[in-house]
């Protein structure tokens, strides 16, 4: 039942952990549309080029970040901690966090604070406004879409939790409950099996 | 330089804001928590109805900026936010609560998940989750489509655009940069011809 789980033994040298950092400073320039949109690209580096990284290991981050609250960065993270492990030791896949982490956010974060600063000194500007709001229509766009992916790769499209998406939106929509209790209800209802 | 039409936040009226950057940094943490694949859509319920830090134009605002700029667009956005209110340090509060207790999670479940990765109620509740998840987010954007109609485009142009970047995007699998550049670029053209005249 159990698949064989292909396990990797590293020794990374300091030049090793330096190319990891650079390689993910490097993706974080070019993450418009969020990391993930890099994640191909940090497949081809971990688990092809220098196999520091299994595929099992590798899919396991993108799946469990998606699943855990927060923001779906942190599937980074989680791939810094296994090539850390795969390194092993607990305080290699410590600092393996803090390298993917540090690298994957640090150039991002300086770029658009400076941008959104500049945009918001100038928010007046014709083509701050043009920008701003012309592009509003396609921001909705992104939310739909991202709600139609999410709800159609969740175990496949089947009706039942097509069902349990909308009636979860009916009731956002119409309440102000509490979105830990609408969470906590579907996965009740994922857990007994019901959707 | 003329002045906007609009008030903008700051200005009389005290619209809500963060009391603190400790305030802003639970706020924060307490978003990162409620999103089960994604936050954003979290963000629009806590911060644009909830507590009514910003208001629905700002927040699409906002949001066109954090996706258009590199990195996640949550993170982008808290930046912006945090920044706005604090500066600097308001904007590293505000990443810091995004990140710090999910951080923590996300590895405690990475050292759980060999145990558990293979029960079906763990499964099936994860399943769960991401099915309502993906009902909140199709409300946000639902809500904020009512802020198009304050937008310099014709309701009907707004529609359009939308309607074809859901296709692109959720039907076509088209690559994001190319929907933004592409189709965003054509309706920051068109509404900066209208708002010349």
């Amino acid at each position: 039942m159990s698949p064989a789980h292909e396990t990797l033994h590293l020794a990374l040298a300091w030049s090793d952990w330096l190319n990891l950092f650079g390689h993910f400073l490097l993706l974080s320039t070019m993450s418009i549309g969020g990391a993930i949109s890099t994640s191909s690209e940090m497949h081809r580096f971990l688990v092809e080029q220098h196999h520091w990284l299994t595929q099992d290991q590798f899919n396991a981050a993108i799946a469990l970040a998606q699943a855990a609250p927060g923001p779906n960065v942190l599937f980074v993270a989680l791939m810094g901690w296994h090539v850390g492990l795969n390194a092993g030791s607990v305080g290699a896949a410590l600092f393996g966090v803090l390298v993917c982490m540090v690298g994957i956010m640090t150039p991002s974060t300086v770029i658009t604070y400076t941008a959104a600063r500049w945009g918001h000194r100038n928010r007046d500007l014709r083509a701050v406004r043009a920008f701003k709001q012309g592009m509003a229509p396609v921001v909705i766009a992104l939310l739909l879409s991202t709600a139609w992916i999410l709800g159609s790769s969740a175990g496949g499209g089947q009706w039942r939790l097509w069902l349990l998406s909308i009636a979860a939106g009916a009731v956002i929509w119409r309440t102000r409950l509490h979105l830990l209790w609408v969470l906590a209800a579907g996965a009740l209802l994922g857990a007994l099996g019901i959707v | 330089m003329t002045t906007s039409p609009h008030p903008q936040p700051g200005e009389p009226g005290a619209p809500p804001r963060p009391q603190s950057l400790s305030d802003l940094f639970i706020s924060f943490t307490l978003l990162a928590l409620q999103g089960f694949g994604g936050v954003l859509a979290v963000v629009q319920r806590e911060l644009v109805e909830r507590k009514r830090w910003l208001t629905q134009e700002e927040f699409i605002e906002d949001w066109a900026v954090a996706q258009i700029m590199p990195g996640p667009n949550v993170v982008n956005l808290s930046l912006m936010i945090g920044g706005r209110y604090f500066g600097l340090p308001g904007a590293m509060t505000a990443l810091a609560g995004l990140l710090a207790l999910p951080l923590v999670l996300v590895l405690s479940l990475a050292v759980l998940h060999d145990r558990f990765a293979d029960s079906p109620q763990v499964a099936g509740a994860l399943r769960g989750m991401a099915a309502v998840s993906a009902g909140l987010i199709g409300v946000a954007g639902l809500r904020l489509a009512a802020a198009l109609k304050r937008s310099p485009l014709p309701m009907s142009w707004c529609v359009a655009i939308a309607a074809v970047g859901f296709v692109l995007v959720a039907l076509l699998k088209c690559p994001l940069p190319y929907v933004l550049l592409g189709l965003g670029g054509l309706g920051c053209v068109l509404t900066w011809r209208r708002l010349a005249s």
